[in-house]
């Protein structure tokens, strides 16, 4: 079911393919490498590698990034707050996947 | 241009007099409640970005007074037009937005109050002057488990925001071919660099993410990477032991049921799940499957059955 008259867009898996460095990390969430930092210490991302100029971010931290920095924007919350909800959201999508399964 | 009204008051769930700290009460509440990252249901998103609208206006005192001045007659939804002599006293065209995207808002509130020069979703803060990296789009894509064990190409429609001749943004449709990456497991998400949102001036655009969601399948179900599969048994296939052919979603094979299996008991197949560097398992579980009584040689046979054992399966509950 695919057209014909369109490219075939490659794609790479986010959570597996890629990686990045803090300066990449920054450039994609556009965020100064401080508040990079900040997330790192409230433990929404985990960056491999012991100081900075090392680390290196998995392509997930992408994503929690993002959600921390729209739940912030949308709701007022503060970092912490965020923190919070993004560990609490990613447990109620598990249960819920769960639940599903369950019900089949 | 005719266009629906918008009764913001009925959308936020207010009374017409509600103070400013009480709309603010109630958007802070819906937010919450349907904001796309934590409500996944179907219909969220919309219902978020209304939201938004709804609270641009009233949370304004300028422009809620302005909107309050078309009247209470309105219903939601009645076929609207601005009267002639709208925006007069009100200088809001061009200007007035402080910290909030309004592409996404509705031709109501375009046509009360114009429309932003700057474009994007629901996160404000990444307006930088005028060359601005367009937004990152998220959609979700729905795929049988055999599409991971293969790899696949799907056809997606989606709707995102292209500047149109005056470089302002408007939604409009696409289409696209993604590959499905052999090996992906569900809720992860594929990315296609620079298929988001369009940027602004030489800003670049932003990119696609798709979120991988498995068809539900009526005997294969997914965990992580490893793959379970509930295979039905007959009594005696269990009880003495059988090769059977147990439906691989790579195919058939002949799998050996031992001897005195219980329902419930997992078999696994090594590196039989979803493929990767390390492939997952696949787990076959077995279900005890009883044939039904439904003629007089079958209850016949449930009766030899029943005088062939001494079996209470109850004997552990106590009764």
């Amino acid at each position: 079911m695919t057209k014909r008259d369109l490219p075939t867009l490659t794609s790479e898996v986010l959570e597996e393919d890629i990686e990045l460095t803090l300066a990449q990390l920054c450039r994609t969430c556009q965020l100064p490498a401080d508040q990079v930092v900040d997330l790192v210490d409230e433990g929404v991302i985990e960056p491999v590698g012991r100081d900075p100029s090392g680390w290196r971010f998995y392509g997930i931290s992408v994503r929690r990034i993002r959600c921390v920095q729209r739940l912030r924007q949308d709701l007022g919350v503060n970092m912490a707050g965020a923190a919070l909800a993004l560990d609490l959201l990613e447990e109620l999508e598990q249960l819920r996947a769960r639940v599903q399964r369950l019900d089949q | 241009m005719e266009m629906e009204f918008k009764d913001y008051y009925q959308l936020m769930g207010v009374e017409r007099d509600a103070t400013q700290d009480e709309i603010k009460r109630a958007y802070r509440k819906l937010a919450r409640k349907y904001h796309p990252d934590i409500n996944k249901e179907p219909g969220a998103e919309e219902k978020f970005k209304e939201m938004g609208e709804a609270y641009e206006v009233l949370k304004d005192p300028e422009k809620r007074a302005a909107y309050d001045q078309l009247g209470a007659d309105w219903q939601g939804g009645q076929d609207f037009r601005p009267p002639p002599d709208w925006n007069e006293d009100f200088a809001f065209h061009g200007g007035g937005f402080t910290d909030t995207n309004t592409d996404q808002f509705s031709d109501f509130f375009e046509s009360l109050f114009g429309r932003g020069n700057v474009g994007g979703g629901y996160r404000p803060h990444s307006q930088r002057g005028f060359h601005m990296r367009g937004q990152d789009s998220h959609a979700r894509v729905v795929i049988d488990l055999q599409d991971a064990y293969q790899g696949a190409t799907r056809t997606l429609t989606l709707t995102q925001s292209q500047p149109d001749g005056d470089g302002r943004l408007r939604p409009r449709e696409r289409t696209l071919n993604v590959k499905i990456p052999k090996g992906i497991r569900p809720g992860q998400h594929i990315r296609l660099a620079g298929q988001g949102e369009a940027g602004l001036g030489q800003g670049e655009a932003g990119d696609l993410y798709l979120e991988v969601e498995f068809r539900p399948h009526p005997f294969y179900h997914v965990e992580g990477k490893d793959v379970f599969l509930d295979l039905p048994v007959a009594p005696w296939e269990a009880a003495l032991g059988a090769t059977v052919k147990a439906p691989l979603p790579t195919g058939s094979v002949d799998l050996k049921i031992p001897a005195g299996s219980t329902a419930g008991r997992k078999l696994r197949l090594k590196g039989r799940g979803l493929p990767a560097k390390s492939p997952g398992d696949l787990y076959v579980i077995v279900k005890i499957a009883l044939p039904p009584a439904d003629d007089d040689a079958a209850r016949q046979a449930y009766r030899e059955f029943e005088k062939a054992f001494t079996f209470n399966p109850r004997t552990n509950m106590g009764v």
